[in-house]
């Protein structure tokens, strides 16, 4: 890349150089922590995507050294190019913070609050918006949007009530597998996503829509109320897989395995091959080997992102502050009673639980 | 399949692909839905829809998409006169109301029902573009405005006549 | 009387047919943009006269034409858009049902300055009958030479195609006609890119309204700086205004944009006066989506001053006192009317046309619905109207596209001015079941701070 190509762009008040063409969101994510502002329905691995959830709106405060008039509104930062000499305000600017609980707000006054029953809990980006953006209590008091179930078939699980419309399932099975036979629905706030006759989802490579979904709107259905995420140990690990990469992450409980994902980054979405192409995952990978002999275990999966799975592991990240508490503090000295035995209780409150001591390691 | 387009649908579908350039036959899907909606007896089944999709050779689920978008596609089947009444603003301030009452009334039906003997669907919609003709309701392809509820009775027993005549 | 430029001929019978059309002197205009004149000449002419979009945006239609982009060996395409659908707005059905010639001459001479060999007319669906007007005008034409080949001779190529919609308002945003017209979803385009450097089938396109582009026609023939000189300010030329409501005569008008509000409002000419001797409440300007104003606003700026017909004396005040030409959909409101009821009914409006895409305007026009419908119902609360007000602000400028705001403002403006019309609806939910708030101050005179 020569010299003139690049741009000088500043995000609260951070300067870096990118690539002409580059968006904003993808200069701030360079940046990195907080100053990389959330996305819902964009994804960089999906051509078109973003623009339509509205939660990574930046205010351009210099539109660039030649014409430095600020931009009359909010922009969003997933699909609008940077200039040089370019201007962003992200967390510096009250309007933004404003809009971004605005956004919250709106994707929340119709999303039920099942998480304690939601298999996506944990993992969620909703979740994860809400709890930076988000304000406690709701305005809304009216019914909350419910549809007709439609059943997409043995492998993948969906809760339309769930769904914020992010359309990057849409993308995704136009764009890795063969012909897409779900799409969205209807309009306005009934859209929904659905095949309209019943047909089952099950195209080779369908079963990443499980991973580019943001919410508990498609999961994973073999994994189904099986285990909460954050109670299993996340492994790389991999295998001659004939038709993908068979580049995964396994989430085991001893050396059982719960689930099969692609391996993701720390914005969550999937991560590229060493050749370069991002990870996409097999359905026969996914769904139907779970068996660890089949694995090649590579080791420990560091969970990067901000996550409930990744607590514990967050010291010095902007923005983020690792608990206080402990269950010993908050119980007044007294220990904590397992309500259910679901768990090995070694496994999850040690301090050394080893996903942890790794990521510590790793940070 | 037994649904197809008979010859003379079948030209009208194939001027109507002709309008775009080759490849973007896609182009083409809303127009091909009305014709179908219009030849096979005014809604669209799946059939119809996947009918669709195989002449414009395109996913069926581009289909769905489309036909479940736009509000004046039928999606289950309707009386043979759809009385689709504007209630937006502008009608609203002129009377739509008292005619949406007086039409449930007199059809003993509520919107979105269709009448017993099938003659007749009341579905309420949004702003027409006949605001200055208020209050107004859609009969198939033609407007009928500056409804009074005489005019709704005239317009009622001309329909069910009509119905009579081509039975 | 006021000039009339486009609507001069509409009352001549048989207007609607080529013959009594080309004897009547129609497709002069085509003659002397072809003949006389090149491409380049024909947008300075248009950008001369000062035309501003006649959709709802005001954008000036020269410079958006002067925007597109002409890639070597890519093909250009003029659409013009027909989806009207902006509650309160008809002028576009009345110039296409009755002047359908006026349209198509204005189409080919558009063509021409754009370079575009097929043009597109997106209808609304429900316009089927113009469907076929429009469709009889277009053989015509080819029959005799306007359209199709090598026309009169210049080498210039033209067809022009007529595709209805299938009832969705969010297709008169251009970027989501376009999709239409592509055969998909109506979901407004993420901008940029904008439609002039990628727009139908990813060609450059231009989007212009039909009354626009029926405006080009008197535009050629009298020459831009004769147009401009017809109206005032930035306000060149001619309007439709289509006035509906409870007036003595709701009709579409063509007006010079010199007329006061009132003169519009009362005269013979025009609206002819409040319907059944009532009083003047509220008049929605230009097409639901812009703010509602209180009789004293609509009639006198908030400096006390006449209020006229057009685009700068309409938006005088800002949002705070003042609206918008917008599509001039013209609503009036008699003292009768319940500012809460239209509120919602436009509210609803808007939630059944919102495409889904984005947050903010899938879920707040419907939420500002169900908010609306409970204090109409009798159901609100006191912080129903805080909240009201905060959802609007939420929406507006947060999402894709143009809907959105339009959403937003009608909302807020019905607040703005009429807040304790919605307070008594809270406090008396019963009464308010019965009877409407009436006219209160509404008429009063503005207040002129000295």
């Amino acid at each position: 890349m020569s010299e003139q190509n690049l741009f000088k762009v500043t995000i609260d008040n951070i300067t870096i150089d990118v690539p002409a063409g580059t968006t904003i969101l993808q200069a701030a994510r360079k940046i990195g922590g907080q100053v990389a502002p959330p996305a819902m329905c964009y994804y960089s691995k999906l051509e078109g995507s973003g623009g339509k959830c509205r939660t990574c709106l930046v205010e351009v405060s210099k539109g660039s050294e030649k014409d430095p008039r600020p931009m009359p509104k909010l922009v969003a930062s997933c699909r609008t190019t940077v200039m040089d000499g370019m201007e962003v305000k992200n967390i510096t600017s009250d309007k933004v913070i404003d809009a971004r609980a605005s956004v919250v707000e709106f994707l929340l006054i119709n999303h039920p609050l099942d998480c304690p029953i939601c298999d996506q809990a944990g993992e969620c980006h909703l979740q994860d918006l809400s709890f930076d953006h988000g304000k406690a209590g709701t305005r809304f008091e009216f019914q909350k949007r419910t549809f007709k179930k439609h059943d997409l078939g043995k492998n993948i699980q969906l809760h339309m009530t769930r769904c914020i419309l992010c359309y990057r399932c849409v993308f995704t099975a136009d764009q890795l597998t063969q012909k897409r036979v779900h799409g969205i629905l209807d309009r306005g706030d009934h859209a929904e996503i659905a095949t309209h006759i019943e047909k089952s989802l099950d195209n080779e490579f369908i079963g990443n829509v499980i991973d580019v979904c943001p919410v508990g709107a498609l999961t994973d259905k073999t994994f189904r109320f099986k285990n909460r995420v954050w109670f299993l140990k996340p492994m790389d690990a991999h295998r001659d897989c004939p038709t993908c990469s068979g580049r995964v992450t396994l989430w085991n409980r001893g050396d059982e395995v719960y689930r099969v994902t692609a391996r993701k980054d720390e914005w969550g979405e999937i991560e590229d091959t060493p050749d370069g192409k991002p990870g996409w995952i097999c359905n026969t990978c996914r769904f139907d080997t779970k068996n660890a002999n089949d694995w090649v275990i590579e080791g420990p999966r560091a969970i990067n992102r901000q996550s409930v799975i990744a607590q514990g592991h967050y010291q010095g990240t902007v923005g983020m502050t690792k608990p206080q508490e402990t269950f010993g503090a908050i119980n007044d000295g007294r220990t904590p009673h397992l309500l259910m035995d679901i768990h090995d209780e070694s496994e999850v409150n040690k301090n050394e639980d080893y996903i942890s001591k790794n990521n510590i390691e790793n940070a | 399949m037994n649904l197809q387009f008979n010859d003379e649908q079948m030209t009208e579908c194939k001027r109507l692909v002709a309008r775009y350039p080759e490849g973007k036959q896609k182009s083409a899907v809303l127009p091909v839905l009305h014709l179908a909606q219009d030849s096979f007896g005014g809604w669209l089944s799946t059939e119809a829809m996947d009918y669709v999709a195989q002449i414009l050779n395109i996913e069926p689920i581009e289909v769905y998409e489309v036909a479940t978008f736009y509000s004046m596609y039928n999606l289950k089947p309707v009386g043979k006169y759809v009385f689709e009444v504007c209630q937006t603003g502008p009608c609203m301030i002129s009377g739509s109301d008292n005619i949406i009452q007086y039409i449930q009334q007199k059809l003993s039906i509520q919107p979105g029902e269709t009448t017993q003997d099938g003659l007749f669907t009341l579905k309420l919609v949004e702003c027409l573009g006949a605001c200055g003709y208020a209050p107004m309701m859609q009969v198939g392809k033609i407007y009928r405005e500056h409804l009074t509820k005489e005019k709704v009775d005239a317009i009622i027993a001309e329909y069910t006549q009509q119905a009579a005549h081509q039975q | 009387m006021g000039v009339k430029l486009l609507l001069e001929k509409a009352h001549i019978p048989g207007i609607r047919s080529y013959d009594v059309y080309r004897r009547e002197g129609g497709y002069r205009a085509v003659e002397k943009a072809l003949k006389e004149m090149n491409p380049e000449s024909i947008v300075e002419e248009v950008k001369k006269s000062g035309l501003r979009g006649r959709g709802g945006a005001g954008f000036p239609a020269g410079m958006k034409w002067s925007f597109i982009a002409k890639p070597e060996g890519v093909p250009r395409h003029l659409v013009c858009n027909a989806d009207e659908s902006e509650p309160g707005t008809f002028k576009d059905r009345y110039l296409m049902e009755f002047l359908p010639h006026l349209l198509i001459e204005g189409l080919i001479v558009s063509s021409f300055a754009l370079g575009s060999n097929d043009t597109y007319i997106y209808i609304r669906g429900e316009y089927a009958w113009i469907t076929n007007i429009l469709e009889t005008a277009i053989d015509e034409a080819k029959a005799n030479g306007w359209l199709g080949k090598n026309i009169l001779g210049t080498g210039f190529d033209c067809n022009i195609h007529v595709q209805r919609g299938a009832g969705a308002y969010i297709c008169g945003e251009e970027t989501a006609l376009i999709e239409s017209l592509e055969g998909k979803r109506g979901n407004p385009r993420i901008k940029p890119p904008f439609p002039a450097i990628q727009g139908l089938w990813q060609r450059p396109t231009v989007v212009n309204n039909v009354e626009t582009l029926a405006a080009v026609v008197p535009i050629i023939n009298m020459g831009g700086d004769e147009y401009a000189k017809i109206g005032v300010g930035r306000s060149t030329g001619t309007k439709l205004i289509s006035a509906c409501g409870n007036i003595n005569k709701p009709g579409v008008y063509e007006i010079d944009m010199t007329i006061s509000v009132e003169d519009f409002i009362y005269s013979d000419e025009y609206c002819g006066g409040i319907a059944n001797g009532k009083k003047l409440k509220a008049c929605i300007p230009g097409g639901s989506s812009v703010p509602i104003l209180p009789a004293n606003l609509l009639l006198k700026t908030a400096k006390g001053e006449t209020r006229y017909m057009n685009y700068e004396s309409l938006s005088d005040g800002g949002f705070a006192t003042g609206s918008m030409m917008g599509s001039g959909g013209f609503i009036v409101l008699d003292e009768d009317q319940c500012i809460v009821k239209n509120t919602y009914t436009l509210a609803r409006f808007y939630r059944h046309e919102s495409c889904g895409q984005c947050s903010p305007c899938r879920e707040g026009t419907g939420w500002m619905e169900k908010i609306l419908q409970k204090i109409e119902t009798g159901k609100g609360t006191s912080s129903d109207i805080d909240l009201l007000w905060d959802i609007q602000r939420k929406i507006e400028g947060n999402t894709i596209c143009p809907l959105g705001d339009a959403a937003a403002w009608p909302v807020a403006a019905a607040i703005r001015h009429f807040r304790d019309e919605f307070e008594w609806h809270i406090q008396h939910p019963e009464e308010a079941q019965i009877r409407n708030f009436g006219l209160q101050h509404y008429a009063d005179p503005i207040h002129v701070p000295a």
